[in-house]
């Protein structure tokens, strides 16, 4: 039984930790791409985002002044158990949202869409999301927090499989363009793109491929790996680069998620997860043990499987 | 970094002259020292539409409006704990702009993005103002080292800790790169211009999708497929 006072305390110093430091592989792959980019605006301003991650850990602030809206994955494996059961879970997570807003302090983002409501502490209505997953085998749970910023650099469009690739493709930089004109998306970024699934499960999918895999990582299929590949150097190649001034670092990594759709359609979702890329991780075990890393590792074979049974047995596919 | 570039590095004070401004030119880097106050579409609202009186004394207690809304928390006894700040994207205020620099007397609008050179022309020129961008945009920790303190909160139960007016003392606060000149000039469109020119080689190969999207002209005889 994992107790919920734990829970609480690990919540906010992950909420901490995601506000205040910059992930290690975000941090290389930034560090890459300031190195190579040599338009002078650009490059001026990636050095600046260096200096500003250096003066966020120094000083325990947050790296930006805007907090996103933060939210909440939680990964149970089969076999563990919570004190209070998944309510006080879900209660122990927005507590610690309250907290660490006003203790960081965060920005209190979340408001009512209608009313303008602010409680001034990111919770309310569906605030902060709270997602849900299990894993095979094990007495852990996983929690991590995404704040995701950025009002812009998402989008949605009903593909189908006549578009293909080609159609891919434009909707990948139609996105890329028209949010990283005056660096609306705050780019170089970790671009996600959801495939398939239905349009909810599309906008999941892409949403959790840029929070929650990291720099270098690849899709286990190698075909969509080699898309990804691609459309990093695609997105680099567009001539524009940090803030919209010329320059080649759009995309420190592209990642490419895939749910099984209707036979007619094709969704796609493209997500860029900003140069404030604020995840933070923490496996809590049931002896008390409390593990933080930065890498979700959200994504395992259990999440992406498509057979029936688990573990696979056979392949589901029916034969052509 | 593969070539570094010295830029032009200038202190401003935040309520600057003309001659300040005029030398000036878009693309150069500066850092402030003043006063500062956000002001974003909450406060304009009240003071634009519902005509609500300044709640300090502008331009002379601060010429820089800052779009923004700090990652601060007012403490029960009433001290404030400010942490970073970054800018919120200018473009959606375009609507209050003019009436705005009236009203302030504004001479820098700080933020996010920019606006467009049209408003800038229509709005900034006549007034004598420019525009100085934030970098980054997520330089919130570096920005927030430029905090001196908070000077005073107005309208923080009217309108929430978002959308109150903090007035802010600034100290080498930065880095801005200036996004308009006093001519309405935008460097963001001059790049824009620059990048735009190769974008077609980039889509050689991509197709528009097949089902369009209504609404995003005003021709009602539009058809998505
Ligand atoms: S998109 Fe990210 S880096 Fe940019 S302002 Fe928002 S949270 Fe900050």
């Amino acid at each position: 039984m994992i107790p919920i006072g734990l829970i609480q305390s690990t919540a906010v110093t992950l909420m901490d930790k995601a506000a205040i430091e910059i992930p290690d592989d975000y941090l290389g792959g930034l560090r890459q791409a300031a190195a190579v980019e040599d338009g002078d605006l650009s490059s001026f301003v990636l050095q600046a985002m260096l200096e500003n991650y250096e003066a966020a850990k120094e000083d325990r602030r947050a790296m930006c002044g805007d907090t996103g809206c933060p939210r909440w994955y939680v990964k149970m494996a089969n076999e563990a158990t919570v004190e209070g059961g998944p309510v006080a879970l879900e209660a122990a997570l927005r507590r610690a949202t309250a907290e660490a807003t006003n203790g960081v302090p965060l920005r209190p983002n979340r408001v009512h869409p209608l009313w303008r409501t602010d409680h001034d502490n990111n919770v309310g209505i569906n605030a902060p999301e709270i997602e849900f997953a299990f894993e095979p085998d094990g007495d852990w749970i996983d929690l991590t927090t995404v704040h995701k910023g950025g009002l812009f650099g998402t989008d949605y469009r009903m593909l189908f499989p006549s578009d293909g690739i080609e159609g891919i493709k434009r909707f990948y930089l139609d996105s890329l363009v028209a949010f990283g004109k005056r660096g609306l998306s705050c780019q170089p970024a970790i671009i996600g793109i959801g495939l398939g699934g239905s349009k909810d499960t599309c906008m999941v999918l892409g949403k959790r491929a840029a929070c929650l895999r990291t720099v270098g990582d690849r899709n286990p299929d190698p075909g969509i790996a080699k898309l990804e590949e691609e459309f990093k150097d695609l997105g680099n190649s567009i001539g524009m680069g940090a803030m919209g001034f010329v320059g080649k670092s759009m995309v420190i990594d592209c990642h490419i998620e895939v749910g099984y759709c209707h036979t007619g359609g094709m969704q796609m979702s493209v997500h860029a997860f900003c140069l404030s890329s604020r995840r933070a991780c923490a496996r809590i075990h049931s002896d008390g043990r409390v593990e933080y890393r930065t890498d979700p590792n959200w994504f395992t074979p259990y999440q992406r499987r498509e057979t029936v049974e688990w573990p696979a047995t056979q392949p589901s596919r029916k034969s052509a | 970094m593969a070539s570094h570039p010295a830029f032009k590095k200038v202190r401003l004070k935040t309520e600057p002259s003309a001659d300040d401004l005029r030398a000036l030119s878009i693309g150069d880097v500066v850092y402030l020292d003043g006063t500062v106050y956000t002001a974003r579409e909450g406060v304009y609202k009240r003071v634009i539409e519902e005509g609500h009186p300044l709640p300090l004394d502008l331009p002379a207690e601060s010429g820089a409006n800052f779009h923004c809304s700090p990652a601060a928390t007012i403490r029960p006894d009433g001290s404030f704990n400010i942490g970073a700040v970054t800018a919120t994207a200018s473009f959606r205020f375009s609507k209050w702009i003019g009436e705005w620099l009236d009203k302030s007397g504004a001479k820098l609008i700080l933020g996010k993005g920019g606006m467009s050179s049209a408003d800038y022309k229509k709005h900034f020129v006549p007034h004598g103002a420019i525009y100085l961008t934030t970098v980054g945009y997520g330089t919130g920790a570096l920005l927030g080292r430029g905090v001196s303190g908070v000077k005073s909160v107005h309208w923080r139960d009217e309108l929430g800790l978002a959308q109150a007016m903090w007035v802010i003392g600034v100290e080498n606060f930065g880095p801005f790169i200036v996004e308009s000149d006093l001519d309405g000039n935008s460097l963001f469109e001059r790049e824009n211009a620059k990048i735009a020119a190769g974008l077609a080689k980039v889509y050689e190969g991509t197709r528009p999708a097949v089902l369009k999207r209504y609404g995003e002209t005003d021709d009602r005889s539009d058809e998505v497929i």
